[in-house]
Order: C-alpha cells, then structure tokens, then sequence
C-alpha cells in the first residue's frame, strides 16, 4: 500500500509522517505541492509545519497549490486523505472539512504530550481505535484553537464527526473540546495534535499515534 | 491613481484573543475607559488599469477572508501620486 505525503514549502513534519506510514508497513511516496500528480497512492497525508510561512492565515495559501486541486478531486471520490496539525488548516480553508482553526486562546504556542479521547471510530483511519480509547500523542500549536458556529457543531456531533477530544486539560481552546473532526464520508480526517510523532519508543511519549498509519493500512488491505 | 482597500475581520461571535492581550494592556498606559479592542487586517490591491471591485470582492472572498469566521469589506480609495 502506497501512502503519499505532501511537501509544501514551509512543511516540516513530512518526514516523520514518512516514517509514521513506513513503520505500520506502507510504502511512502513523496508528493510535491508543484506536482498535481498523486503517483498512483491508496491514501494522502497532509503534514504539519507552516506552509508558505503560515502567511495570511494558517493554509490559505496552500489551499491552492496544484496538488490540492488533484486531493480535493480524489478526496470527494473516497481517498483517504489524513490532515495532521497546519494539515488540519489547510484542509479546513479547503472547504473539505467544516470549521476553522484560530490563534490558540491564550496566545501561547503550546507544545507538549496530550491526552486525547477517541470518539467516533469509524473511518478509514482510526478503525484500530476503539471508542472511548485514550491515547497519548504530542500536540504542538500555536493555532488549534478549532471554531464552527453551534449549527455546525451540533451537526458534527450527531452526525458522529467528532473523532477526538481533548481531554486533561484543553491545550488551545477549542470549542467542546475538539482536537479531530472528520468530513461525513469518513474519509478525510484532520487532527491538530500529532499521531505520526507517537509511533515508536525512542521519540515518541507513547506508540499511540501508530493506529491511524495501521487502520489505512488495514483498510487497504481488506479491499 | 487609485487602489482597492480590503479589510478584513474576524466576525463578532469569534474570539478575539490578540484584541484581548491589547485591551488589557491599555490599563499600563494609564488608558482606563476602553470597553473592548479587536483587530483585522487591511489589504490593498492596485490594479494595472482601474480599480476592479467586483474582482477585489471576489479575491477576498475566495483568499483575503475566511468567510466561515471573517467578514470583509471592500472600498475604492484614491491615492495621492507625489510628484
């Protein structure tokens, strides 16, 4: 299985979303913001980091690189597209999932190990979750603070949208709690704290994270 | 010669954390009677030829502004050229 991750100029976290997808067992396949090829991947990761400097707002920007108008097209034919952190922005000022991620409450860049609750499991990527689960993955933002207006939350909570919520403490003010959504199909997911960082003992505060990179992998496998 | 100004702000429901910090840093001035501050951000677009504003609108829009949490508003205003 072929899991594609983004470079936009200003990405960072790229490299360890690779090796997130390498360690659950896929193969990962540089995609290159320029490129509106998608080489034949079963699934795409947004990473995190501050694509083109975070001017403007937070995605705008990359929003309108090549490579999304292909993402958005195969997106809304059922590709599993993951958004992690500025992943999760650029996916929101994409339209491709509600909402929109602002400067943090507090003002603070915030980073460090965060609780998360699982929600909503069913997904192309958190199906080796289990409802209720709590996992431990590193959070780093300086603006997750994630807003909808009410119509659209409650509409994200009944119809199960809601992935993850914080939990111990709300790192950035995120309206009830909110630190993933998912779009109505399932599919594409963006999640401000940061799994790909939660895979392996060496780096990670706990091996957390690795469920989103398996549940893909598995999805793949049983078609 | 004349340019499109945009400005752009978050709408009223959404809050405003930096127009928070300000306001309450205005008491370390001695200034006492501001009830609240909020900020935006002013954009301003020169066209080659004259000022298009149905295309400024449709430019904040589509990137200035986040309409799922800012408002914009879009005006002409004449510059003067120093010569």
């Amino acid at each position: 299985m072929k899991i594609g991750v983004v470079t936009f100029p200003g990405s960072l976290d790229d490299r360890d979303a690779a090796r997130a997808a390498r360690i659950a067992g896929a193969e990962a396949i540089p995609l290159w913001h320029a490129d509106p090829d998608l080489h034949g991947v079963d699934a795409v990761v947004l990473p995190g980091g501050f694509s083109y400097g975070d001017y403007l707002r937070c995605g705008a920007i990359a929003r309108f690189a090549p490579v999304m108008e292909s993402i958005k097209h195969a997106a809304a034919g059922g590709l599993p597209v993951l958004g992690i952190c500025n992943g999760f922005q650029i996916l929101c000022e994409a339209h491709l999932l509600p909402g929109a991620l602002t400067r943090n409450q507090h003002l603070h860049f915030r980073n460090r190990d965060q609780w998360l609750r699982m929600e909503n499991t069913a997904s192309p990527w958190t199906s080796a979750y289990e409802s209720g689960q709590e996992i431990l993955v590193p959070v780093k933002n300086g603006e997750g603070c994630y807003v909808a207006d009410e119509k659209t939350l409650d509409m994200l909570e009944e119809n199960g949208q809601v992935v993850a919520r914080y939990i111990n403490g709300n790192p950035n003010g995120s309206m009830r709690d909110i630190a993933a959504i998912r779009n109505e199909a399932g599919n594409v997911l963006g999640i401000m704290p940061h799994p790909e960082h939660a895979v392996e003992e060496l780096t990670g505060p706990s091996l957390d994270g690795l469920g989103f990179f398996v549940s893909v992998l598995k999805m793949a496998v049983a078609q | 010669m004349a340019r499109v100004v945009v400005d752009v702000m978050l709408k009223p429901e959404i809050l405003d954390p930096q127009g928070q910090a300000v306001a309450n840093a205005l008491p370390r001035l001695g200034v006492s009677d501001v009830a609240s501050v909020r900020i935006g951000r002013r954009v301003e677009i020169e066209f080659e030829g004259e000022p298009d504003l149905e295309r400024a609108r449709e430019i904040a829009d589509k990137l200035l502004a986040n309409p799922v949490i800012e408002d914009y508003s879009v005006h002409v205003e004449c510059v003067k050229v120093e010569s």
